[in-house]
């Protein structure tokens, strides 16, 4: 307690040079908050979107699809086994047909995939039941994206190819019944929703599927012979990918900034123990022992911070529960190539912010202990006289 | 020998041929050589003598900042040289007060804090601090200087502090190396006649080391070193005008 008072008073003493510090450190600790929350962020809205759009709770795969290798896309269709199919049935699934093929608006050719849902799903949260409005013609559902690349627009037909099961083209005619906005790009981009059981006609693929998607949270999902279950932690490890690279940067910029700050700090530890050997010498001779002058310097230095923390906690603080709620707005967001959706709501999560706390705690007082070690060395005799280290 | 006005007649230093040797480069030199004193409580002591003659050398052993190369040295009781870093500081803690020629002030503390310091080290209360401080600024006449700091002191000023500093826990002894070394005459006058009020109305024992002609006057007992031995040891009666 009272080596804690000393500790302050001397920090207080040493003015400006403490608030230096204190005001670099908080700026590494702000920015690893900011940083990572942001991340956290991106990565927790990335994923809830996908999990949403497309991937649910996992997704049964037929045996030969690759999605990496359209080319397997010919052979990747099997009859919906039985399982798979009540599951359908209760809406807990969501078959999907894919079948090559393409897109021909305004008399240009445009390679796409026709995907088959039901319209009645609620698997997912693609807007299917607008597949389910018309008779006559092909109904189409198409993402924003698509819609601006083709230049088609709610309404607009337009010829749809592919080819059957027997390896045969055919062609329709189809009309943009719904065009989606989505974050999430891969149900977006090159891809042309159709109904499930017409695609299945039309393909020459009766009761056949590609992919089954299962509803969000379902547990023991069945072993189903000829189908690879991917779990949900598969299917976005592509997009943690792409996070974890963007993470990889921001890393190395903030422990940049961290290791500026530890310098500063480990610096000025260095200097006070130069500098103050004499005191050092006189607090000895009032009876503190070496171990307990250690102990202040070492707290002297760690206060930095506590100082940091308090600093950053004022001038960040409010800016992070502002952004934490109202999310910001990235230009050209949407050009990170995956599912971020319009505003990016940081995530400055309870966990983040007492992590980064301990982890500035922790290594502030390792490093400030470290110029501290001599002092145990240091012979009060000498540091009276001003001699020595 | 003579002690200060009615008090027991005890050992609080004694040393059994002390010496202290540094190595210095290849050879050794001999700091103190068979230095024996004894100090009695309440007793106004000097130890005097040319620059290089072992006066702080001796003060430091006796304050248990270091340690004899050969001999004993006893202080209040304990053999400084057995004595574990840690035991060492408690019993400077409560018992030894010490006074520098410079650099006696922690730079960032008022002299009020600096006062208290001693105080904060042994755990008193802040009422039980606060009493004894204000009383040890008023003994050295600095009550209205409690919130200056070091470098808002003069000299003088400063030195006062580091008695009241000193004394503030009442201990059975204070050491003061050369503490006027720096000061004027009137203001080593006046260091002095505190001094020795306060060994006077607390019976704390001093010992000083000094080549200052004008405390020579004030001390009871002057003890001569050259080269580290002790040349000549005599009670005084002190000129204190
Ligand atoms: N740590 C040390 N290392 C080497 N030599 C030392 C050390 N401390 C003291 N000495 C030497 O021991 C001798 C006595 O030193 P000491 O400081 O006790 O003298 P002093 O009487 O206090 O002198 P002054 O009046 O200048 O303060 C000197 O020759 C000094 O150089
Ligand atoms: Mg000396």
């Amino acid at each position: 307690m009272t080596i804690l008072k000393l500790a302050i008073r001397n920090l207080r003493g040493a003015g400006i040079r403490t608030w230096l510090n204190a005001v670099a450190l908080s700026f590494a600790f702000v920015a690893i908050i900011f940083g990572q929350g942001m991340l956290q962020g991106m990565n927790k809205q990335v994923e809830d979107a996908s999990t949403a759009f497309e991937f649910g709770g996992g997704q049964y795969w037929q045996n030969s699809y690759d999605p990496y290798d359209p080319l397997t896309l010919e052979d990747a269709h099997a009859p919906l086994p039985p399982v798979l199919d009540s599951l359908a049935t209760a809406g807990k699934a969501a078959p999907i047909l894919v079948v090559a093929g393409s897109m021909y608006p305004q008399g240009r050719l445009k390679p796409v995939l026709l995907k088959g849902i039901s319209p009645v799903q609620k698997v997912i949260a693609l807007p299917t039941a607008a597949l389910g409005d018309t008779t006559e013609e092909l109904p189409l559902l198409i993402g924003s994206r698509t819609a601006a690349s083709t230049g088609l627009a709610l309404g607009d037909q337009v010829t749809v190819q592919w080819r059957d099961a027997d390896g045969a083209f055919d062609a329709r005619d189809g009309r943009v019944v719904e065009i989606m906005h989505t974050s999430v790009g891969t149900v977006d981009i090159g891809q042309v929703w159709v109904p499930f059981a017409t695609l299945q006609k039309l393909a020459g693929m009766e009761g056949e599927a590609t992919i089954v998607t299962v509803a969000k949270g379902m547990r023991n999902t069945p072993v189903v012979e000829g189908w690879n279950f991917r779990t949900p932690g598969y299917l976005l490890s592509d997009l943690r990918q792409v996070v974890q690279a963007k993470s990889v940067g921001q890393t190395v910029m903030f422990s940049v900034l961290f290791l500026l700050a530890m310098l500063a700090i480990f610096d000025t530890q260095v200097l006070s123990v130069f500098r103050r050997r004499r005191e050092i010498g006189m607090l000895v001779a009032l009876g503190m022992t070496r171990a307990r002058v250690i102990v202040l310097f070492t707290l002297e230095g760690a206060l930095h911070s506590v100082l940091a923390v308090m600093l950053g906690t004022l001038y960040a603080g409010p800016l992070f529960i502002y952004l934490n709620r109202n999310g910001f707005t990235i230009p050209g967001m949407d050009t990170f190539g995956y599912a971020l959706g319009d505003k990016l709501y940081p995530a400055y999560t309870a966990g983040l912010i007492l992590g980064t706390t301990v982890l500035v705690f922790v290594v502030t007082t390792f490093v400030s202990w470290l110029p501290t070690r001599r002092i145990a060395k240091l012979n009060p005799t000498d540091a009276l006289a001003g001699r020595g280290t | 020998m003579k002690n200060g006005g009615g008090v027991e007649d005890s050992v609080v230093v004694s040393t059994d041929k002390l010496v202290r040797t540094f190595r210095v480069g290849r050879s050794e030199l001999v700091a103190l050589k068979d230095v024996s004193l004894e100090f009695h409580r309440g007793e106004f002591a000097g130890l005097v003598g040319p620059s290089g003659s072992g006066k702080t050398t001796l003060l430091n052993i006796i304050g248990t900042l270091d340690t004899p190369t050969s001999g004993t040295a006893t202080v209040l009781g304990e053999r400084v040289e057995k004595l574990s870093p840690g035991q060492a500081a408690a019993l400077r803690s409560r018992q030894i007060g010490f006074i520098f020629q410079t650099f006696n002030l922690l730079p960032v503390y008022s002299a009020y804090e600096n006062v208290e310091f001693p105080l904060l080290l042994l755990g008193l209360s802040s009422a039980e601090r606060r009493k004894k401080v204000t009383d040890a600024l008023e003994w050295v006449g600095l009550a209205d200087r409690a919130k200056s700091k070091p470098t808002q002191l003069s000299g003088g000023e400063s030195q006062r502090v580091a008695i009241a500093r000193a004394v503030v826990k009442r201990p059975e002894l204070v050491l003061a190396d050369e503490p006027t070394a720096n000061l004027d005459a009137e203001n080593s006058h006046k260091i002095l006649q505190t001094m020795v009020g306060l060994n006077r109305d607390l019976g704390t024992t001093f010992i000083f080391s000094t080549h200052d002609e004008k405390v020579i006057r004030y001390l009871r007992r002057k003890i001569s070193l050259v080269d580290g031995k002790v040349a000549n040891d005599e009670a005084r009666s002190p000129n204190t005008d």
